[in-house]
């Protein structure tokens, strides 16, 4: 039937403003056409997940004939918390790299945040850890922060603000949680202000996280009394990074998540086609949410099963360096594809002036942007402090940033602006952290190759970015 | 005659020194399509800028349905019905054809987007306009043609209920094929009984297509004729020269405007 309808659709005299016109969209492909379609979508420069997927199975490949232990349970349920930060601090900078910007500052600001933190439940109160001046000139900076979002119209980076304001003179940041939440509101601030000086100023972003980059890393100093402060002593940190669902929750967490996207993309495509609207073929859906449900459950069996070597005690369950950044990742998703902000965050990412005449404040999508990623980073700086144990002088510095941004980008993320998801980030992070950890299996190799390794699939992952967008506009 | 939907009386406007529009008289029919034509620097721009209400005006009566209104802002144009396809376009062309169309003015359902809803609005607005070129509106705009990008521009316009479209150079980057299209659909805007005007450099264009031409000649309207009673010679002369034969500027005024 569908072949009939493409034919006569565009025939010239076929019977105008019909919705035979729009043959592309109601005509229901079956599995093998939906394939070839995704394979000239891959060829016409939109190649989605696939290359970064494909090179992460051949770096376990490689790497699994470099050490057996790699592919080993143990080994597998030690990558989540090695890389949570990574992960963490690209998805908050897909946000920026969507608008064509970058933020340099994301590692540092993650330092300073988790510095805060740290300095706050060690000294027993942040007022006792920090000196006088630099104490009012936070509480000072994050007032100034809350003004100039609610200028900026930034209400919901105002109130993760204001509550850190509100922990901190409740004295409620001795205890570990409040104290990571005030983290999360320090980096709301510092993204709120980024965001003015790129969005408002007009500064370029490069310039000015460059300079943040570079600030943090003495403030971090003036914070820790240039003492590193050890977090291994507050279960609920050390836990990020070393703990585990317990295995009845990490099947519920698998079951809900897996379980989830599978309905709910099974569902959109029926409704959709009983609307007659562009959809998915029904085995597609079935088939793509079949894998990945699949994927999810053997993870989630094998991760529920002892991978301690040591009989003494048991290490089971899905970590939560693993969970908490998946949930992140579906929360970002769902904020950038199904809500009119995300809709004009791509659309200020792809062309600003086409958004700034349909009506769309993009100044406002520009500091909402920043203060998600420099919130973000606050997260990741957290989840990076319980990796290494504590907050050291240069927590966040280094390749940490660049390494995110490489994550983002071996994910399909654009550095242009308007290509990119949430997902990118996860992908990518994986990718990153188990180069140092394959070849830390092998001590006769040395280490030295690890950021050469890095750099060779970075540089990949870029060319193969660039080759599809060229074949992208040739093709048009 | 049908009452002008919308009718510009003596407008002047000038950036410092610089005169840059005398007395300019311009009406828009509902149901023609009215050109206005004019050489580089003629002042095209800035009067539609002035009734986008992206520039003030010094003195003159904008009038809406015979009513005076004030445009100082993008937004009131666009909530009196009056929308403008630039030349650039304006497309995000990371968005596919309904997200553009929509852009800025989303429907909404408990605070998300209602991609259905609007994937439909954005086919039968397509399909209103006779649009046949368009198999999807789910491609991405980075995918079309110059004229199908057009053909979206001007559906995006068209979609919320407008009255006037203004039309700035819409066959300009385009091949013959695909001007043909977009002319198509610029009649069938007028037919449809919106006023539309187009701004074009090119004669057979106007000729073809629009019913009445206005031209500007250094800030000053030089005439304002049918289509049906003139030729691309004389409308070429309005243009150069601000006068052809016994209509358009007295030579005296042609002159002091240089």
């Amino acid at each position: 039937m569908t072949a009939q309808t493409t034919g006569e659709g565009s025939r010239p005299g076929a019977d105008f403003g019909s919705s035979g016109s729009f043959t592309l969209d109601i005509e229901r492909r079956t599995i093998a056409q939906a394939i070839s379609s995704y394979w000239t979508r891959i060829r016409s420069g939109e190649p989605g997940a696939l290359p970064s997927v494909l090179g992460l199975i051949v770096l376990a490949l490689i790497f699994s004939q470099v050490s057996s232990r790699f592919l080993g349970r143990n080994n597998i349920g030690n990558l989540p918390g090695q890389g949570a930060y990574i992960a963490v601090i690209a998805l908050g900078l897909v946000f920026v790299l969507l608008l064509g910007e970058i933020d340099l500052s994301a590692g540092t600001t993650g330092g300073i945040c988790a510095g805060f933190a740290a300095q706050a439940i060690n000294s027993h109160h942040l007022h006792n850890g920090l000196s006088t001046l630099l104490y009012w000139a936070l509480v000072g900076a994050m007032a100034g922060a809350i003004a100039l979002g609610l200028w900026l119209k930034t209400y919901t980076g105002c109130g993760v603000v204001a509550i850190g304001l509100i922990i901190i003179f409740t004295g409620l940041d001795s205890h570990v949680i409040f104290a990571l939440l005030f983290a999360v509101s320090v980096g709301a601030a510092v993204g709120i202000f980024t965001g003015y000086l790129v969005g408002k100023i007009g500064i370029p972003s490069f310039i000015v996280t460059l300079a943040l980059f570079l600030a943090w890393q003495g403030v971090l100093l003036f914070v820790l009394n240039s003492q590193p402060i050890g977090v291994n002593n507050y279960p609920f940190w050390y836990g990020l990074a070393h703990n585990n669902m317990s295995p009845t929750w990490s099947w519920v967490f698998t079951i809900v998540v897996a379980g989830g996207y599978l309905l709910y993309t099974t569902l959109k495509s029926i409704r959709a086609q009983a609307q007659g609207l562009a959809a998915d073929t029904l085995q597609l859906v079935l088939v793509r949410g079949g894998v990945i449900a699949l994927v999810a459950l053997v993870i989630t069996y094998f991760a529920n099963q002892n991978r301690n070597p040591n009989p003494n005690f048991k290490i089971e369950g899905l970590p939560w360096a693993a969970t908490v950044p998946i949930t992140l990742m579906i929360l970002c998703t769902i904020a950038l594809t199904k809500t009119p902000w995300g809709r004009h965050l791509f659309a200020t990412g792809g062309s600003a002036e086409a958004a700034r005449r349909a009506g769309i404040d993009v100044v406002h999508i520009r500091v909402t942007a920043f203060t998600i990623c420099s919130s973000f980073a606050a997260i990741g700086g957290v989840f990076l402090a319980s990796n290494t144990g504590g907050v050291q002088l240069d927590l966040g510095a280094g390749n940490i940033l660049l390494f995110a941004v490489a994550a983002a980008v071996i994910g399909g993320t654009s550095l242009f602006g308007g290509r990119g998801r949430p997902r990118d980030a996860i992908i990518g992070a994986l990718v990153i952290v188990i180069i140092p950890n394959g070849i830390g299996l092998r001590p006769s190799l040395p280490a030295q190759y690890q950021n050469v390794i890095t750099g060779a699939v970075l540089l990949v992952a870029a060319a193969v970015d660039a080759l599809s967008r060229r074949r992208g506009r040739a093709g048009r | 005659m049908a009452e002008p939907i919308l009718e510009i009386k003596g407008l002047n406007k000038s950036f410092g020194p610089v005169h840059v529009l005398h007395d300019v008289d311009f009406s828009v029919y509902p149901g023609e399509v009215s050109a206005l034509v004019g050489d580089n620097g003629a002042g095209k721009s800035t009067l539609v800028k002035c009734i986008a209400g992206i520039n003030s005006i010094d003195s003159g009566q904008i009038r809406w349905e015979g009513k005076p209104v004030t445009l100082n802002d993008p937004r009131a144009a666009a909530a009196l019905g009056i929308e403008f396809v630039y030349q650039d376009l304006a497309l995000a062309d990371n968005l596919d054809i309904t997200q553009n169309m929509f852009l800025g003015r989303e429907i909404r359902k408990f605070g998300f987007l209602a991609d259905g809803q609007m994937e439909r609005k954005a086919r039968e607005a397509l399909a209103s306009l006779s649009v046949r070129t368009v198999s999807s509106v789910r491609q991405l705009v980075a995918n079309l043609s110059g004229g199908q990008r057009q053909t979206v521009a001007i559906a995006k316009a068209v979609l919320w209920d407008s009255r006037v479209v203004f039309l700035d150079e819409p066959t300009a980057a385009l091949g013959v094929a695909q001007t043909r299209q977009v002319l198509d659909l610029v009649r069938r805007l007028a037919g449809q009984g919106l006023g539309v005007v187009l701004i074009s450099h090119n004669m057979n264009d106007v000729m073809e297509v629009a019913d009445r031409v206005a031209a500007l000649y250094l800030g000053r309207i030089a005439a304002e004729v049918f289509t049906k009673d003139s030729s691309t010679t004389q409308i070429v002369e309005l243009i150069t020269s601000g006068r052809s034969g016994d209509i358009g500027l007295t030579p005296a005024t042609a002159n002091q405007s240089i």
